[in-house]
């Protein structure tokens, strides 16, 4: 027996329950004439991501507009797998992600799917390449819910609600929540155009969660001393850069 | 070739002067028109005031009989034809100008210029108004009105269209039975969906097909999604524009109960009161929720409709709290009958 023979492990996730039926009931006819297994299903792009972090499967058939985290987010986090899965999209109707899964040669099923469709996706979808970050990012009409962190083979989900501050070091960025720090591989940069509304800009390597702000203080060195911010949740203080103090009679008005 | 013509041809009538729309427009031109008189007539502009305040003495009890004597008399004059119509309306408000002069003449201080020059005000004035509603009839005439309904008519999603009929055939080797019944509130939908929408049906149907909408989103949902109907003391006869309430409730749906994991509750309450026919949707609502605006769209076609229909008798308001979004709309309680 060869590699290839091995059944292709395929996640339904979709937040519509006869929608994943009807996935279920579409894969179990293709399984007459190739091997298929589900060994996974998940009603939004959050429990997926758990479910994954457990048992590692080959293909991933994904509903674009799912509640919490969606499925282009999703697909986003997947990246940050050691392996990532082979990702399929699917969706009833949606003009825009359409087009752009076109652009940038990503598979998709439109839904109703037929049988022969998903047939002939999952038999390439072993050698397809993945999506790659950039498009995905192009697609991701609205904020991340999460941001992820790869480490010693898990990815841990972060909510964007719980992270106190960002701060770029060298090659990763460093993501603070209440607990504990995570290392992640973004720019601090693009993450303050996808989080502007939340976070504000203190310091050339640093964003802070404009709700953990709790107030400012004003710092003695040798000089004429300088301004940092006291957060509410943690105990380090942040320092405010000249350029940036600006920022300081914004938020205390 | 001519009958066509004349069917297309718009048929002068009187205005309605039932209707609180009519009656506000006559009042606010009114004494638009007296006041641009009265800095016509004040020689200095602190006479104005005073100026203002002797034509108000004479116009407000001419203006107010008047509306009231139309009134009375507006089921009579619709029957009239138009041309017969209008002279009528003529003839009452020079009569309604001389009995307020005649009698009221005794009791006013100030001057009050000839009866004769008041006529002549009064037949330019009434005619003016007249040809005002005339115009804007012809506005909103059946024929335009009717390319315009068209262009408005409410839009189901493609969204909801693709995934419905995806959950309809998850059941057929499941449940053929239920999907059979899936496939019928469809079939209903769409029929209304598609057909000529110009004419009011009775709110009764309306929520028949609010029914036909949510049973389909049930079986999509399942128990995401739950419904609480207050609809005890609802006027099933009143006559309402077809596809009012159920574009909100794909609304609520869309934006209230898809974006959420937990279960929802959309409200639906209708009653009637005051002789005034509520509608009060409600679904809970987060503010960081994305497709503004489609949600819009609705909502306009939706106002538009409603004024095209009732003109200033009609509302819609929105309320927007922290975690609920309410939909009320008001129309005046108007049956087949009436």
């Amino acid at each position: 027996m060869t590699a290839d023979a091995a059944p292709l492990a395929v996640m339904i996730v979709d937040d519509e329950a006869p929608a994943r039926r009807r996935l279920r009931e579409l894969i179990a006819d293709c399984a007459a004439e190739m091997p298929l297994t589900v060994t996974g299903e998940a009603a939004n792009g959050r429990a997926a991501l758990e479910f994954l972090a457990e048992q590692s499967v080959d293909v991933v058939l994904l509903d674009i507009r799912m509640p919490d985290m969606d499925g282009i987010e999703l697909a986003r986090h997947l990246g940050n797998f050691e392996r990532p899965p082979a990702v399929i999209f699917t969706t009833a109707y949606d003009v825009y992600a359409i087009r752009a899964f076109e652009v940038h040669a990503i598979d998709y099923l439109l839904k109703p799917i037929r049988a022969t469709r998903l047939r002939e996706a999952l038999a390439r979808a072993r050698a397809a390449a993945r999506p790659n970050a950039e498009a995905l990012e192009a697609l991701q009409a609205k904020a991340r819910a999460y941001l992820s962190a790869p480490e010693r083979g898990r990815v841990h989900l972060i909510p964007i609600a719980e992270v106190i501050y960002l701060k770029a070091e060298l090659k990763y960025v460093t993501v603070r929540t209440a607990e504990r720090e995570y290392l992640i591989e973004e720019s601090l940069a693009r993450l303050e155009t996808e989080f502007g509304e939340r976070f504000i800009r203190v310091h050339r390597n640093c964003l802070v969660a404009k709700a953990s702000i709790r107030t400012f203080e004003r710092e003695a060195d040798e000089g004429e001393g300088h301004w940092v911010v006291l957060l509410n949740a943690c105990d380090e203080r942040i320092a405010v850069s000249r350029r940036q103090q600006h920022v300081i009679r914004e938020l205390t008005g | 070739m001519a009958s066509i013509v004349n069917q297309n041809a718009y048929a002068s009538a009187l205005p309605n002067f039932r209707n609180l729309g009519i009656v506000l427009r006559i009042l606010v031109i009114v004494n638009l028109v007296a006041g641009a008189a009265a800095v016509l007539k004040s020689a200095s502009l602190g006479d104005t005031w005073r100026e203002l305040l002797e034509v108000s003495i004479v116009i407000q009890p001419i203006l107010i009989l008047s509306l009231l004597v139309l009134m009375a008399a507006s089921g009579a004059l619709q029957r009239l034809p138009y041309f017969l119509g209008a002279a009528v309306v003529i003839m009452v408000e020079l009569a309604v100008v001389t009995v307020v002069l005649v009698f009221g003449r005794p009791l006013l201080d100030a001057e009050v210029a000839p009866i004769e020059r008041y006529w002549v005000l009064t037949v330019a004035m009434t005619l003016a108004l007249l040809g005002y509603f005339d115009l804007r009839g012809r506005a909103l005439s059946p024929a335009l009105a009717e390319a315009r309904l068209q262009a408005l008519q409410a839009r189901i999603r493609p969204h909801f269209l693709f995934n419905s009929i995806n959950a309809v055939l998850s059941l057929v080797r499941e449940d053929p039975r239920r999907a059979e019944r899936a496939l019928e509130d469809m079939a209903d939908l769409f029929r209304v969906l598609m057909a000529d929408n110009r004419e009011l049906t009775p709110l009764a149907r309306e929520v028949e097909l609010c029914r036909e909408y949510l049973n389909l989103e049930q079986l999509r949902l399942g128990e995401r999604l739950k419904i609480d109907w207050h609809i005890e003391k609802m006027p099933g006869d009143a006559l309402i524009p077809p596809l009012v309430l159920q574009p909100l409730l794909e609304n609520a749906v869309y934006h209230g109960i898809e974006p959420r994991t937990e279960p929802g509750v959309i409200s639906i309450n209708i009653y009637l009161a005051r002789e005034q026919v509520h509608a009060v949707l409600k679904n809970p609502y987060r503010h960081d929720g994305d497709h503004h605006g489609g949600n819009k769209m609705a909502l306009g076609n939706i106002r538009e409709r409603l004024a095209l229909h009732f003109d200033a008798e009609a509302s819609l308001t929105i309320k927007m709290g922290d975690s609920a979004y309410q939909v009320h709309i008001v129309i005046p309680y108007v049956t087949a009958k009436s």
